[in-house]
């Protein structure tokens, strides 16, 4: 199988050395830019399989080469951001990455996010069928099992769970939620979507209170997870 | 709040009117003897506020209407009597010492007060350098230690003494973070530039996530989560909220025993929030709970590591939403933080959908 390619932009030498080291380790290729340009460039010419993007570089933000990638790379990009900066997230976010990391971060967690950005990668969008652990998503038949049982779920819930499951691994807004539920111009507020995450967790979480699936990410949105 | 002078003269202007007025209608009653000391009360009055033009003006406004409107014969300011002479000259010196030494106290008043102010925040800041220099330094001081004897390839370690060095940096590393973190959230406190981030919060998830999150990083409490059934969702900032009960659980842990049992319970009381935590512990010293939620305030004598802003940021934070919290030692042992918070509240939650 061949390595799969991480595309690093990050202005801090000490972080690039350290992630060079890690992913490496963990049998990944690394290729790493310092600026926001430069890494544009590599991108396009290495077409890497997850970029990891720190959000205050020195010559464009981060957000600036987000929107310029939302137009041709459909990769995964995970950004790196520091704490209490959740407008940030949210805003990068919508413009087209797919996770965020805030340093400081554990090396777990970073080779996790990474290996599920790409698997996502490889997951067919149009598939018909979705199978994550013991729960099973048919969309043609518009049934979900759990452990073989069927489960009884609402048109809301449903949609909900085959929005989380066509994007698994991947962080979804507020708004990017209640935009595909509830539409455009939606006036719906969060508080529906936390009823219906909270009476979907009860149907497909074995402990809704330790959720293994939907994961909250506070002031931001919702990580499904396999 | 004060006054911009333009402000102030024109007031000066309309009381020593108002009340020579008020004064002329009452004059047969008063005589004009009266009148003086009224108008001197005034000028006393305009000086325990005002600065020192509007104060001078008074002084001499008052002393020339008492003597045309007042002193006969009256309306000229011609002075008949000797006597009324020497009562004009005594009253506009009087006005004027009077006020100007008013004036002059106010001034030597505020000069103190910001002194005292500034000798506040001077030790202020030499508590947080203290305790800070302990607090980043300690464990700064066992990452190097330890990266030290990993790197000097003399030194023969056995594997047990290997992990335990990096466990070291470890909990050193995540030490310093939390402090940082404090440190941070301190002077977003501080700042005045804190805006709440409000969100509808699902209590129930929202506390078992504390929970888990807790856990994560400190695996030998145990928590006991008691929950009222029926809470509606609550509009709050999860973000501070998440950090304060962070602060409160590893002040539990910090100063509670080698096992500790801590126990939350969460409900509503009078519409508010109402969020109870407490701890197997040795409780408080009864006379150093009013000052728990001091800034830097520490227990005297505790060993335990920390910079005295745990509980200070919590009290913040709660104070951000408008709430509340206690300490109160338990009568069975232990001690207990009483929170509330009110906080808009939504019930679709409790609703049938579809």
């Amino acid at each position: 199988m061949n390595k799969s390619t991480v595309l690093i932009i990050d202005d801090e030498s000490s972080i690039q050395k350290l992630l060079q080291i890690i992913l490496e380790s963990h049998d990944f290729k690394v290729i790493q830019a310092t600026s926001g340009l430069e890494g544009l460039k590599l991108a396009a010419s290495h077409l890497p399989d997850v970029i990891l993007l720190d959000l205050g570089l020195p010559d464009i933000s981060g957000h600036e080469v987000l929107l310029q990638l939302k137009d041709w790379f459909s990769k995964s990009v995970i950004m790196l951001s520091v704490q209490n900066s959740e407008n940030d997230i949210v805003q990068a976010l919508d413009n087209g990455a797919t996770d965020y990391l805030t340093k400081p971060f554990r090396t777990g967690e970073l080779i996790a996010r990474i290996r599920a950005a790409i698997r996502r990668n490889a997951t067919d969008q149009k598939t018909a069928q979705w199978t994550f652990h013991q729960l099973r998503i048919d969309l043609v038949a518009r049934v979900v099992w759990k452990n073989d049982q069927v489960l009884k779920l609402t048109q809301t819930e449903f949609n909900l769970l085959v929005f989380f499951a066509k994007n698994e691994g991947r962080v979804l807004t507020h708004q990017q939620l209640l935009k595909e539920i509830w539409g455009v111009g939606s006036q719906m507020e969060t508080q529906y979507l936390r009823v219906f995450v909270g009476t979907l967790r009860k149907k497909i979480e074995d402990n809704p209170n330790q959720p293994e699936h939907l994961i909250t990410e506070n002031g931001v949105g919702y990580r499904f997870q396999a | 709040m004060k006054l911009k002078l333009s402000h102030q003269i024109s007031l000066v202007l309309a009381s020593v009117g108002l009340c020579s007025g008020i004064c002329y209608l009452f004059e047969s009653y008063l005589g004009y003897h009266a009148v003086a000391l009224i108008l001197l009360v005034l000028t006393s009055l305009i000086a325990t506020s005002f600065d020192i033009v509007p104060v001078v003006l008074a002084a001499t406004l008052s002393a020339l209407t008492w003597n045309f409107f007042f002193i006969p014969p009256r309306f000229t300011f011609h002075i008949s009597y000797s006597e009324d002479l020497l009562l004009f000259l005594l009253y506009f010196f009087i006005a004027l010492v009077n006020g100007l030494l008013t004036v002059k106290i106010r001034e030597a008043e505020a000069k103190a007060r910001d002194k005292e102010e500034k000798e506040v925040t001077i030790s202020l800041y030499n508590t947080l350098l203290n305790s800070l220099s302990h607090e980043l330094r300690t464990p700064i001081a066992t990452i190097i230690g330890a990266v030290d004897t990993l790197k000097d390839a003399e030194m023969s370690l056995n594997e047990d003494q290997k992990v335990s060095l990096f466990q070291g940096i470890e909990s050193a590393s995540l030490r310093l973070n939390q402090q940082v973190e404090n440190l941070l959230n301190m002077s977003r406190l501080e700042s005045g530039e804190l805006k709440l981030s409000l969100d509808w919060v699902d209590i129930e998830s929202w506390i078992f996530s504390v929970k888990n999150k807790f856990l994560g990083k400190c695996a030998t409490v145990e928590i006991q989560i008691h929950l009222v059934e029926g809470l509606p969702l609550f509009q709050l900032d999860v973000g501070l909220m998440d950090q304060l009960m962070d602060n409160l659980l590893t002040n539990a842990v910090q100063y509670g025993k080698s096992h500790p049992v801590i126990r939350i319970e969460v409900g509503m009381k009078n519409e508010q929030l109402e969020i109870l935590l407490s701890d197997n512990g040795p409780g408080f010293p009864e006379e150093h709970i009013p000052f728990v939620f001091d800034k830097f305030y520490r227990l005297p004598a505790s060993k335990a590591g920390g910079t005295g802003l745990g509980l200070s940021i919590v009290k913040g934070f709660i104070s951000a939403h408008q709430g509340s919290i206690e300490l109160n030692n338990l009568p069975v042992g232990g001690c207990q933080f009483s929170v509330l918070i009110p906080a808009p509240t939504s019930y679709v939650n409790l609703l049938k959908h579809e």
